[in-house]
């Protein structure tokens, strides 16, 4: 059975659930083998939360250039490892960091990148859907190892209990790894409330808010729901421009969003009209943003979305 | 110091792009300057206007390099009449339906060995969305990489750059010795609009057209490949109805009929 391995991503000390969307996928062409990261010493801790998902092993590779020299110094120990133990394929979570490690591991072991998946099948033919969402592709790698990133949130989770076998691994960071030195992190803010690209819902704002998001923000939390904003809403800096949702900003496809105030620009929608289902709520009956709708209320957000937010109180009481 | 910034030229965010025969079909779309690359270009020449400009003949210079067809040049253009002083693209046939791994690879052989200090990118194109390019062209110059940044500053004297990475991650101060690679988020600066004088001297400015062979690089066998591709369905018209003040509670009967209550 072909190996495929997994980059184990981790948020703070914690494996995510990509970590187990990673493995769902990677499981259905062989074994699975995560690799894990980490710092001096905290290694054995930091695989003992690589525990759901089809995981049979963990690589556990511990070392302070990892801190110190970011992108560079894992993609230099993933590249080593690949060479060690050729695996069939490398998946990794797609976003800033996991793409561009991806891509300096491509170069590195002369491997095909496809970044992007929605989905892996078994014989590693990698599901994209781009511009903006119009246009599903299937494509496959041709050339050494297959190196795909897959959207978080876009495969179901096999959450199962696992304990893999932990084998720790020794190597040593190439000095051309190193050329950038990181001399300080802080780790995002962490609002109340879940991270936009791996929310189940998302509640977004725009134009229509005029800057006034509470009634946006009352029903995400109702909802428990991450926030986003359209791009006319956070240039106009009425709200965090790391919530944006578009063509310039985040992609997200959750189970449920929840457009409010926007109008639809295709900018918008390039970065949410994957969602399985879309709710809207605006004003304007010719609003664009009404054509995606599965459920779509002509109304002024302010009165709207409180009476809906009541109501879903309501029904969770 | 020598700055080269990489532009590509993308279809219109607002046009329509659909397949063809497994890449985007780029002639039948209006082309432009990708947006996020204008940051790039705006933040090379604050660095060459914070150290004594970029005047011809003078010890700073913006260089824009490209790959793509014919008629990226004017994409180029718009990034000359900014104010960089010269460019270069390479367009050859064989580079058709190149992905990232071909790009950076005759991106990285047009830098090498040609003076440059820094080379500055956008984070992402708006057409493919890879985000990968400037990690690879790192890796492939064995420069720092200093990706995502949202504030940089460069002291030529001391050769040293440093920058903050803003990702979803958090936010890193990293810095490096030149050469260096770095890419710039879109709220790092405001791109100037070309001026009407910026505009009249970029026609004048030298275009360096060149093919694989004078790059020195040989087309390669692709890295992957497409299998299919389909436009996605539309989706089946939903529900609208009109708010006389009950539009909230329709709303939340929705939810619950979905389940996501």
């Amino acid at each position: 059975m072909s190996q495929v391995f997994i980059l184990a991503d981790f948020a703070g000390d914690k494996c995510t659930k990509t970590t187990a969307e990673l493995a769902t996928a990677a499981a259905r062409s062989g074994s699975v083998t995560a690799i894990v990261l980490a710092a001096p010493g905290a290694g054995a801790a930091l695989a003992a939360t690589v525990n759901h998902g089809p995981i049979a092993n963990a690589l556990v590779v511990e070392s302070a250039d990892f801190a110190t020299y970011g992108v560079a110094a894992a993609a230099d120990a993933i590249a080593q490892i690949i060479a060690q133990k050729s695996p069939s394929a490398l998946l990794v979570a797609s976003h800033a960091y996991g793409k561009e490690v991806a891509g300096r591991v491509a170069v590195a072991t002369d491997s095909g990148i496809i970044t992007d998946a929605v989905d892996v099948a078994a014989d590693l033919t990698a599901t994209q859907l781009v511009f903006g969402g119009s246009t599903t592709v299937h494509s496959k790698v041709s050339k050494g190892v297959a190196i795909i990133t897959v959207r978080p949130n876009s495969i179901e989770a096999d959450l199962s209990d696992s304990t893999p076998a932990v084998e720790n691994l020794s190597l040593t960071i190439s000095d051309s790894a190193k050329l950038a030195t990181t001399t300080s992190s802080t780790p995002p803010v962490k609002g109340g409330r879940p991270e936009l690209t791996e929310a189940q819902i998302v509640v977004s704002g725009g134009r229509g808010t005029n800057g006034d998001f509470a009634a946006v923000e009352g029903f995400a939390d109702s909802l428990n729901a991450a926030v986003g904003a359209s791009r006319a809403a956070t240039d106009a800096g009425w709200y965090p421009h790391s919530h944006q949702v578009g063509q310039t900003g985040k992609t997200v496809s959750p189970q449920l969003y929840v457009a409010c105030g926007i109008s639809g620009a295709i900018q918008h929608r390039a970065g949410m009209q994957t969602s399985k289902t879309i709710a809207v709520v605006n004003k304007d009956p010719e609003a664009p943003i009404f054509d995606l709708a599965d459920f779509g209320v002509v109304g002024d957000l302010f009165a709207v979305l409180p009476q809906a937010t009541q109501g879903v109180v309501a029904q969770k009481s | 110091m020598k700055i080269a910034v990489c532009v590509k030229q993308v279809p219109d965010s607002w046009a329509e792009k659909k397949m063809v025969n497994g890449v985007l079909d780029r002639e039948g779309v209006d082309a432009v300057l990708n947006d996020l690359d204008e940051y790039a270009v705006e933040e090379a020449l604050r660095i060459v206007e914070a150290h004594g400009g970029n005047e011809e003949g003078g010890a700073h210079s913006v260089t824009i390099i490209s790959m793509g067809p014919e008629r990226a040049t004017e994409a180029i253009r718009k990034a000359l009449s900014m104010g960089a002083n010269d460019a270069i693209l390479v367009s050859d046939a064989a580079l058709a339906g190149s992905d990232a791994l071909a790009t950076s690879k005759v991106l990285a052989e047009v830098i090498k060995n040609s003076g440059f200090d820094l080379v500055i990118c956008g984070t992402e194109s708006t057409d493919a969305r890879m985000s990968v390019v400037p990690a690879m062209l790192a890796q492939r110059l064995g420069w720092a990489q200093l990706t995502f940044a949202s504030m940089v500053s460069v002291d030529p004297a001391a050769n040293t750059i440093s920058i903050t990475r803003t990702t979803e991650a958090g936010v890193d101060a990293i810095n490096a010795k030149l050469p260096a690679v770095i890419s710039v988020v879109e709220k790092i600066n405001e791109p100037r609009y070309p001026s009407f004088k910026g505009i009249m001297a970029a026609k004048k400015k030298t275009i360096d057209s060149r093919d694989l062979a004078a790059v020195g690089v040989s087309a390669e066998s692709a890295w992957s490949l497409v299998a299919d591709s389909a436009p996605r369905p539309p989706r089946a018209a939903g529900v609208k109805v009109i708010d006389e003040g009950n539009g909230g509670n329709d709303l939340a009967k929705f939810l619950v009929e979905k389940k996501f209550i």
